[in-house]
């Protein structure tokens, strides 16, 4: 196989609010009056519109996927890896759509944003928000900058049951569909998860109800706790014992040594929960596991997936990770198994590697290179056909 | 060009459901797609093949064909290919009675062990063949089910498979009149259509 090119950054780029007035229905049966969506493009929109891929965000994601906001960020985007020229979402090729989900916390609409009805902040009356909503929310961001057709949607996680639905309820507008470490469903262990995260923010006492901001806190403990949990489950067993393995931090088990022992993998995922309990909003990540709980492709066709997918039109690729757990590769081939059933075109692979969950958001060579030639064949099939090609 | 897929392309109707069980870089269901208009899948498990089937746009599937092919609904291919790969594996008679559930048609290709060569390799030296066409000692080989064109006929007739068509090749994959005649003394790569 032929060398890849030298893949480079998009350099510093600077997100965009857009305001949208119109209000929106949700499928919660509440109604949001009018939103804002913060999103980054990378790469330029070509002649015909048609070289546009959207990302979709994961749980914790937001609108900043690659390159930089200033020269001082010690810290790219969180997709840079994938996302920028020569890497397996090329910004030569493509332009590329990344937006931060409504209810999130990095810009958009959320319970940290004012209600408008009540000038107060919106906390837990944040409406109740599903994957539909945000893939309706990024339609009419599509709509805004012109984009009839995705010439793909990508997500993982999370973000691959958004790609999975706009195939789903926006049949004619996505070519290809790049569904990552995802899932048709959870399962009642995935659910059973996200509820102690929950439990874990709201025994917060310093999360007074959802309503932390009026009282100048923040649940702090719940949320790191929260973290914590999900860390676990993003991580494989075999990656932590590489990783941390029984080593101590501090202390000793020296016969006569009093001094508490702590392990490396405690203080790792302290530091974790700690990081981001100062970063993330607590109604936010109550919000977002309720998506993800709530997702469930077939619901609307008599929970039959392949009933689901017939109205799909995309292209699809679907990608799991061996040591996956989470969204375990058994997962993802329901998804496959589905699109074959309905007679859809998909290819599957089942990247080796012991990151588990997070393996996603990792430069792993195989999966890399199965997206950089997908995705080369994406752009191959933006090109107008030639006479020749058409006969 | 494959003999073997040159027959395979003739033998499968345009436009049809192909299911192609290990299908290598592609080549056989790129072809397909471009001759014959079929709607094609193909399942693979070595991952630098499956990366040339991701570049050239076919449709592939990781799957370990030893691993079972539950996940196939029952007459859901107009035609199931496995080319060059009965040989390599676990249970020839199982793959065989899933691709006769899964699609209508079945269009099998396999080297056969019953050529003089071979014959004369073990009969001669007293060794296991090898040869440009079975190229990999006995001890570090994919090959682990070598049959002859009468295993598979017997095979066939066992359970109760109807041969369609059948096409024997030569060394210099030609159908030749001694290869038509003397099958199993003469075929190297030995080309199967069948269905129930």
């Amino acid at each position: 196989m032929e060398p890849r090119a030298a893949a480079g950054s998009v350099g510093i780029v600077t997100p965009r609010t857009q305001r949208f007035e119109q209000p929106l229905e949700l499928a919660c049966g509440r109604t949001l009056p009018g939103y804002d969506i913060v999103y980054e493009t990378y790469g330029t929109l070509n002649a015909d519109r048609s070289n546009a891929v959207l990302i979709c965000h994961a749980l914790s994601g937001n609108a900043h996927a690659a390159g930089y906001h200033s020269p001082a960020d010690r810290k790219p985007g969180w997709w840079d890896n994938c996302i920028g020229p020569g890497k397996p979402i090329d910004t030569s090729r493509f332009f590329v759509v990344s937006l931060n989900n409504i209810g999130g916390c990095a810009g958009s609409t959320g319970p940290h944003s004012v209600n408008p009805a009540t000038g107060r902040i919106w906390g837990p009356d944040f409406p109740v928000v599903r994957v539909r909503d945000w893939v309706a929310t990024q339609r009419r961001l599509a709509d805004l900058l012109h984009i009839e057709r995705w010439a793909a949607v990508v997500g993982g996680s999370l973000g691959g049951m958004q790609a999975m639905r706009w195939a789903i309820d926006h049949a004619e507008r996505v070519r290809h569909c790049v569904v990552i470490a995802a899932a048709l469903k959870l399962s009642a262990q995935n659910l059973a998860f996200n509820e102690i995260a929950r439990k874990a923010i709201m025994a917060d006492p310093q999360f007074h109800d959802g309503w932390f901001l009026e009282h100048g806190t923040l649940p702090r403990q719940g949320l790191a706790i929260a973290r914590m949990i999900g860390h676990v489950t993003y991580l494989s067993d075999e990656l932590m014992g590489d990783k941390f393995g029984r080593e101590l931090r501090s202390g000793s088990f020296a016969p006569g040594s009093e001094a508490d022992a702590e392990f490396q993998v405690q203080s790792y995922l302290r530091y974790q929960g700690d990081q981001f309990a100062d970063n993330f909003d607590a109604n936010t990540y109550l919000l977002m596991t309720r998506a993800l709980d709530y997702f469930d492709l077939a619901r609307d066709f008599g929970d039959d997936p392949v009933e689901a997918f017939r109205r799909a039109r995309a292209r699809f690729l679907v990608v799991s990770f061996s040591s996956d757990w989470r969204f375990s590769p058994r997962r993802s081939r329901e998804i496959v198994d589905a699109l074959l059933a309905a007679h859809r075109d998909v290819s599957y692979v089942e990247i080796e590697a012991n990151e588990g969950h997070d393996a996603f958001l990792l430069p792993i060579p195989r999966y890399h290179d199965a997206l950089q030639r997908y995705m080369e064949q994406v752009h191959a099939g933006l090109a107008p056909r030639s006479v020749a090609d058409a006969r | 060009m494959r003999v073997d897929f040159d027959i395979i392309q003739q033998w499968v109707k345009p436009g049809a459901r192909v299911l192609d069980l290990g299908c290598g870089d592609g080549k056989l269901l790129a072809d397909l797609t471009q001759d014959r208009q079929v709607r094609g899948y193909g399942l693979e498990i070595d991952p630098i093949k499956i990366s040339l089937c991701l570049e050239r746009g076919v449709n592939v599937i990781e799957q370990d064909l030893d691993r079972g092919l539950g996940n196939f609904r029952s007459d859901s291919f107009d035609t199931v290919v496995m080319s060059q790969t009965l040989q390599a594996v676990r249970y020839p008679h199982i793959i065989l009675d899933e691709m006769l559930r899964i699609g209508r048609e079945c269009i099998i290709t396999f080297p056969n062990f019953g050529n003089w060569r071979c014959r004369l390799q073990i009969a001669g030296k007293g060794r296991m063949p090898v040869s440009r066409f079975m190229p990999y000692t006995w001890y570090d080989t994919p090959n682990i089910h070598f049959c002859t064109v009468l295993d598979f006929e017997a095979l066939c007739r066992e359970k109760n498979i109807h041969v369609i068509n059948r096409v024997v090749v030569d060394a210099n994959q030609r159908a030749t009149p001694a290869a038509r005649l003397l099958p199993n003394l003469c075929g190297v790569t030995a080309i199967y259509h069948v269905t129930k």
